[in-house]
C-alpha cells in the first residue's frame, strides 16, 4: 500500500502541490486526473524521491522514502514500474538491452533466461519480434509499449503511469489502454496513472482523483464540476 | 555560485562518481565501451595533431639551433619537447574538445528526456552508469593515445630531419635516445593521468547540470570543453612544478 501524506512542493511562489493525501491500496489503479501543468507528473517524482518535498512524505508499505537512505530509496525503487510521459527510453540501446537493462543491473540471471524474459515482457505488451529494433525507429504509441515492458522487467509490485495515453492516436490509445487493463487483470500490482484524458481515467481507474491548483479531491466530491 | 562552492561541488561531483561500490562484471562492459569511444574514436584526429606537432618542432628547433649547435641536439630537444610536453598537453587538449563536449552533450541530452530519471526509478545510480565508466575509460585511453602521440611525433620529425634537413635517422635517434631521461617520459604519463580525470569529469559534471532543453545541452557542451582545458592547462603547471621543478 502506498500512503501520501501531506506532500508539498513548491516552484519559487508556485505552489504546485499543496498538502496532497491519498492512499493507494493493493491491487488497485488510482487515476489523478488534471489538466496540464497542474503538477501531475510532479506528484509522481516527488512520491519516487526523484524530486525534493517541502513538506510531507510517500510512505511504500509504511517506509517513507522521503526519511529514507540512499540505499533504502533504491529498494523501495526496485519495487516499482514508472512509465515516463516521453518514454526516457534509452537511444542507446535497442528495445531488448532497453527492457533488459534493471535485469543485468539487479539480478543474477544468466543472458540466455534475460532474452526469455524480454520476450515474455515483449509478448505481453504485444511488441513480440521488435527486439532488435532501435527507440529511434518506434512510433511513440510503440516507444509507449516498450516503455511499460521495461517497467514490468523486475516483477515490480507498483506501477506509475506518466500521461500514458497522451499524444497517441485513438487506436493506439486503446491498444495501450487494452495492456493496461490485461495488467490490472493478470498482475497484482497496484499503481497509479496520471493523465488529463478522462476516457483513460475511466478506462483504467479503480479510483479517480482530480489535481488542481495544488490540491486534490475525490472526483466523486467533484464529478459534476469535471462533467461542467 | 562562486569559484569555491563551484570547486567544492565539482570535486564531490567526481568524489562521488568514483569512490562508490561497483562490480567489474557488470561496470567492465560500459567501461570497455567508453575506452573504445575515446581511444579509438580519437585516434585519427590524434595520429594527425601529433605529426603536424613533430613537424612543427623539428622545423622551429633546426632553425633556432642552426649554425650553433650540432645536429644531433635536434632529436634531444624534440624528443624532450614532445615527452615532457607537447605530447600530453596537446592529445589532452584534442580529447577535451572531442570527448568533453560530447560526454556533456550526450548526459545532458539524458537529463531532458527523463532517461537519468528512469535510471534512478530503475534503481541504478546514474553516478555509477554514467559517469564512472566515462572516468574510467578516459583515465585508461587517454595515457596510451599520449604514448602514441609522442612516437608518432617523433617518428614524424625524425622522417622530416632525415628527408629534409640532412641528418640521418640514426644521428637524430642518437640525440632522442643519448638524452631520453625516464622521469620524462613517464612524468609527461602522469600528466596524462590528471587531464584524463579532469576531462571525463568536466564533460559528465556539465551532463549532469543540464536543466531545461536543446540550449542548455549546447551550453553544457561549450562549459565542458572550456573548463575542461582550462583545468588541463591549471594542472600541467602544477605537476610540472611538482615533478620537474
Amino acid at each position: 500500500m502506498i500512503e501520501v501524506k501531506n506532500l508539498s512542493k513548491r516552484f519559487g511562489p508556485l505552489i504546485v502541490l499543496d498538502r496532497v493525501s491519498f492512499c493507494i491500496n493493493d491491487a488497485s489503479l488510482v487515476v489523478v486526473l488534471g489538466p496540464s501543468g497542474t503538477g501531475k507528473s510532479v506528484l509522481l517524482k516527488a512520491m519516487l524521491g526523484l524530486l525534493p518535498v517541502d513538506n510531507g512524505e510517500a510512505l511504500f508499505d509504511g517506509k517513507s522514502i522521503q526519511s529514507a537512505t540512499d540505499e533504502e530509496i533504491y529498494e523501495i525503487r526496485k519495487q516499482v514500474g514508472f512509465v515516463f510521459q516521453g518514454t526516457a527510453l534509452f537511444d542507446s540501446m535497442n528495445v531488448a538491452d532497453n527492457i533488459a537493462l534493471p535485469l543485468t543491473e539487479h539480478t543474477a540471471m544468466p543472458s540466455k533466461e534475460i532474452r526469455e524474459r524480454v520476450c515474455c515482457l515483449l509478448d505481453i505488451v504485444g511488441m513480440a519480434g521488435r527486439a532488435h529494433l532501435y527507440p529511434q525507429s518506434l512510433s511513440g504509441g510503440m516507444k509507449r509499449l516498450v516503455a511499460v515492458a521495461r517497467a514490468l522487467a523486475l516483477d515490480p509490485k507498483y506501477l506509475f503511469y506518466d500521461e500514458p495515453t497522451t499524444a497517441l492516436d485513438p487506436i493506439m490509445t486503446d491498444k495501450v489502454v487494452g495492456v493496461m487493463n490485461n495488467l490490472k487483470k493478470s498482475h497484482t500490482s497496484s499503481g497509479i496513472v496520471v493523465t488529463h484524458d478522462l476516457d483513460t481515467a475511466k478506462a483504467v481507474g479503480d479510483e479517480i482523483y482530480m489535481l488542481k491548483k495544488g490540491c486534490i479531491n475525490k472526483l466523486a466530491k467533484i464529478k459534476k464540476e469535471l462533467y461542467d | 555560485m562562486n569559484l569555491f562552492s563551484a570547486i567544492g561541488d565539482f570535486s564531490s561531483f567526481f568524489f562521488r562518481s568514483v569512490f562508490i561500490s561497483w562490480h567489474l562484471k557488470t561496470a567492465r562492459h560500459r567501461i570497455l565501451n567508453q575506452v573504445y569511444e575515446v581511444g579509438i574514436g580519437s585516434l585519427p584526429i590524434i595520429l594527425i595533431i601529433a605529426a603536424f606537432v613533430g613537424l612543427v618542432s623539428i622545423v622551429q628547433t633546426s632553425y633556432q639551433i642552426a649554425g650553433t649547435m650540432p645536429r644531433f641536439i635536434l632529436g634531444a630537444t624534440v624528443g624532450r619537447m614532445v615527452m615532457i610536453e607537447l605530447g600530453p598537453i596537446l592529445t589532452a587538449l584534442m580529447v577535451s574538445g572531442r570527448c568533453a563536449s560530447s560526454m556533456a552533450a550526450e548526459i545532458g541530452t539524458m537529463r531532458v528526456t527523463e532517461q537519468i530519471d528512469a535510471l534512478e526509478t530503475m534503481a541504478i545510480d546514474p553516478y555509477r552508469f554514467l559517469s564512472l565508466p566515462r572516468i574510467m575509460g578516459t583515465f585508461i585511453a587517454l595515457p596510451v593515445l599520449t604514448v602514441i602521440a609522442e612516437f608518432d611525433s617523433l617518428l614524424v620529425s625524425g622522417a622530416y630531419a632525415h628527408f629534409f634537413l640532412d641528418v640521418p635517422f640514426g644521428v637524430f635517434n642518437y640525440g632522442l635516445t643519448h638524452f631520453f631521461y625516464a622521469k620524462e617520459f613517464f612524468g609527461g604519463l602522469v600528466k596524462a593521468l590528471f587531464f584524463s580525470v579532469v576531462i571525463a569529469t568536466s564533460g559528465c559534471y556539465f551532463g549532469f547540470k543540464v536543466r531545461g532543453g536543446a540550449r542548455e545541452v549546447g551550453r553544457a557542451a561549450t562549459y565542458a570543453v572550456v573548463t575542461a582545458s582550462v583545468l588541463v592547462l591549471m594542472l600541467d603547471f602544477l605537476v610540472a612544478l611538482v615533478i620537474f621543478g
